[in-house]
């Protein structure tokens, strides 16, 4: 019975991991063409070029601007929708809304928002004279802001995610609990503090994993917005550099494994920091 | 918790205020999609916040010329085959490390979670040179052969195996049931929530897969939906009406049905969660 499982785990995640660390050794020659197998050196030598450091830093800043402000925004909308009014249900839907778009649907909205020649904000007069930025170069284009433009368009495409799972959690909030703190005296933002904010630890740990893990392996957003640049790289993720067209090792197979290899290892040792830090310090409620 | 009370007054006014703004915003990139999908080309840029002309055309130009219709198909069997391998896989799965005992499960079962460290990211360097070498380039079965198993589903129902009272299982082998007539008519029945969850946490994963088919789809009619997107987006910026329409066109599908499973999304999504 786990035969079929064990097959295709086997061949497709445990195999490929395996062989891509063998592969990493390889170095190829500019086309691509010759590869021979050099030794681990190659680990270390990529690991501490500018290009892999610059990826790497990329990366981490992507995480740090993604998971913070996703987790704030799915809070707040999450404790906004929470209340019993009318028509509250419409506007919960909307908020949910956005967990129907893919990766490349939402893209394509926000390309189609920033993008400088053909994008809405662009060509809205008034707009454009105020900023002129949104023309020229355009968001996407100019290195300050392309990075924080791939990652709106990834907060928003994420958006309905955490809003459903952190509603679920406050839903799983016993009511006793508030009321008693309000016949205690604890104003609202107290109480927000003091009771929802740690009863939701378990689902908030949750979506920081899933945000943060997301954020690690984020390629549609780039590939479809930046393409990696403006050039050189500065949106150049991990996973840009390893898999996309635009990247300096698009036809390096043997490099192309190495990163593929590094950026497990970054994910392993964060998932490792992860459990350890943050789990210790959420409180499970019974 | 239910609801909190409603507010009252000049808070009540504040709050829908509020509310009013957040769905302004989030709406904002979905709303200049829909009108330049519905635009001919020359009124696109124009006015790009009015919908000052409606055609119907340029859907039907993304449909039929870019494509969409095709990709929807092959999303949909790509999903389809992921989805139902993954539930049968991971019941098989499942049922052996929950009811099963065998020497080695414990180690077995370590090292299936520990595939859940893996990243898709690193495996498909080389999964790209494996399904070229079975010659599953630009096919359904190098699009969909390598999820049809995953940890995680493994891990759900197996949990949800355990969940189930000892009793029955006992009751069922007095009365002689071997496994497979357990597995169909008893354990089956019991899990079906989870499946459900599993089915539709596959199916929303699989859809949206973005990286993978560009990877293997060298031929444009092998394209599924995202990755034929990524075709539309690099061929036709020009013509931005026409990118969006491929974009509502892809959209919509998936936006219909989490409207008729929104139940089972929440459960879907939030199942990761459950404390072991």
């Amino acid at each position: 019975m786990l035969l079929p499982s064990l097959v295709i785990l086997g061949t497709f995640v445990l195999y490929p991991l395996g062989k891509a660390i063998l592969l990493g050794r390889q170095r190829c020659d500019a086309q691509g063409r010759t590869c021979t197998s050099n030794g681990w050196d190659q680990y270390l030598d990529a690991f501490r070029s500018t290009e892999f450091q610059n990826a790497l830093w990329i990366t981490f800043k992507f995480a740090l601007i993604t998971v913070p402000l996703g987790l704030v925004l799915g809070i707040g909308l999450a404790v906004l929708a929470n209340k019993a009014l009318s028509g509250i249900g419409v506007f919960r839907a909307v908020f949910s809304s956005t967990v129907a778009t893919s990766v490349a649907v939402a893209s394509l909205m926000w390309l189609f928002l920033l993008q400088p020649e053909v994008g809405v904000l662009s060509n809205i007069g008034w707009l454009s004279d105020m900023f002129p930025i949104l023309r020229t170069p355009g968001l996407l284009r100019s290195p300050t802001t392309a990075l924080w433009s791939v990652a709106l368009s990834s907060v928003w495409a994420s958006l309905g995610f955490t809003f459903i799972l952190v509603s679920a959690g406050l839903q799983g909030i016993p009511e006793e609990v508030h009321e008693a703190a309000a016949i205690d005296g604890a104003t609202g933002t107290r109480r927000f503090w003091a009771i929802t904010l740690p009863l939701l630890g378990p689902t908030l740990l949750f979506v920081v994993i899933v945000l943060t893990a997301r954020a690690f392996q984020i390629y549609g957003e780039v590939d479809l917005l930046t393409e990696g640049g403006p050039r050189p790289d500065a949106t150049t993720t991990i996973t840009y550099l390893t898999y996309g067209e635009e990247s300096i090792i698009n036809n390096n197979a043997g490099l192309q494994a190495t990163t593929a290899v590094l950026l497990f290892l970054v994910l392993l040792v964060l998932s490792m920091a992860q459990l350890r830090g943050i789990g210790r310090r959420v409180h499970y409620g019974s | 918790m239910a609801a909190e009370k409603a507010p009252t007054g000049a808070r009540l006014v504040g709050r829908y205020a509020l509310l009013g703004i957040v769905t302004f915003v989030v709406l904002f990139p979905v709303y200049t999609t829909v009108i330049a999908a519905l635009k001919p080309g020359s009124e696109v840029l124009k006015k790009p916040l009015v919908p000052n002309a409606f055609t119907l055309d340029v859907l039907s130009d993304a449909w039929t010329n870019g494509r969409l219709g095709r990709y929807l198909v092959n999303s949909l069997i790509v999903a389809v085959i992921i989805t139902v391998g993954q539930l049968v896989t991971s019941v098989m799965s499942a049922y052996a490390f929950a009811m099963l005992d065998f020497p080695g499960r414990e180690a077995l079962f370590v090292l299936f979670l520990a595939t859940l460290l893996v990243p898709l990211e690193a495996t498909l360097v080389v999964n790209r040179r494996t399904v070229d070498s079975f010659g599953w380039l630009n096919s359904y079965q190098g699009l969909a052969i390598p999820f049809v198993a995953t940890a995680f589903g493994t891990f759900l129902m197996r949990q949800t195996f355990l969940s189930m009272p000892r009793e029955l299982i006992e009751a069922a082998r007095i009365d002689g049931a071997g496994h497979v007539k357990f597995l169909r008519l008893i354990a089956l029945p019991l899990v079906k929530p989870a499946l459900g969850a599993l089915a539709l946490f596959s199916f929303l994963s699989s859809w949206n897969q973005y990286l993978w088919p560009n990877l293997i789809t060298t031929e444009p009619e092998m394209n599924t939906v995202q990755s034929g997107l990524r075709l539309l987006r690099f061929g036709s910026l020009n013509q931005p009406n026409l990118v969006m329409a491929g974009t509502v066109i892809a959209a919509v599908p998936i936006f219909i049905a989490l409207l008729i499973f929104q139940r089972s999304l929440v459960r879907g999504l939030t199942s990761g969660a459950v404390k072991g």
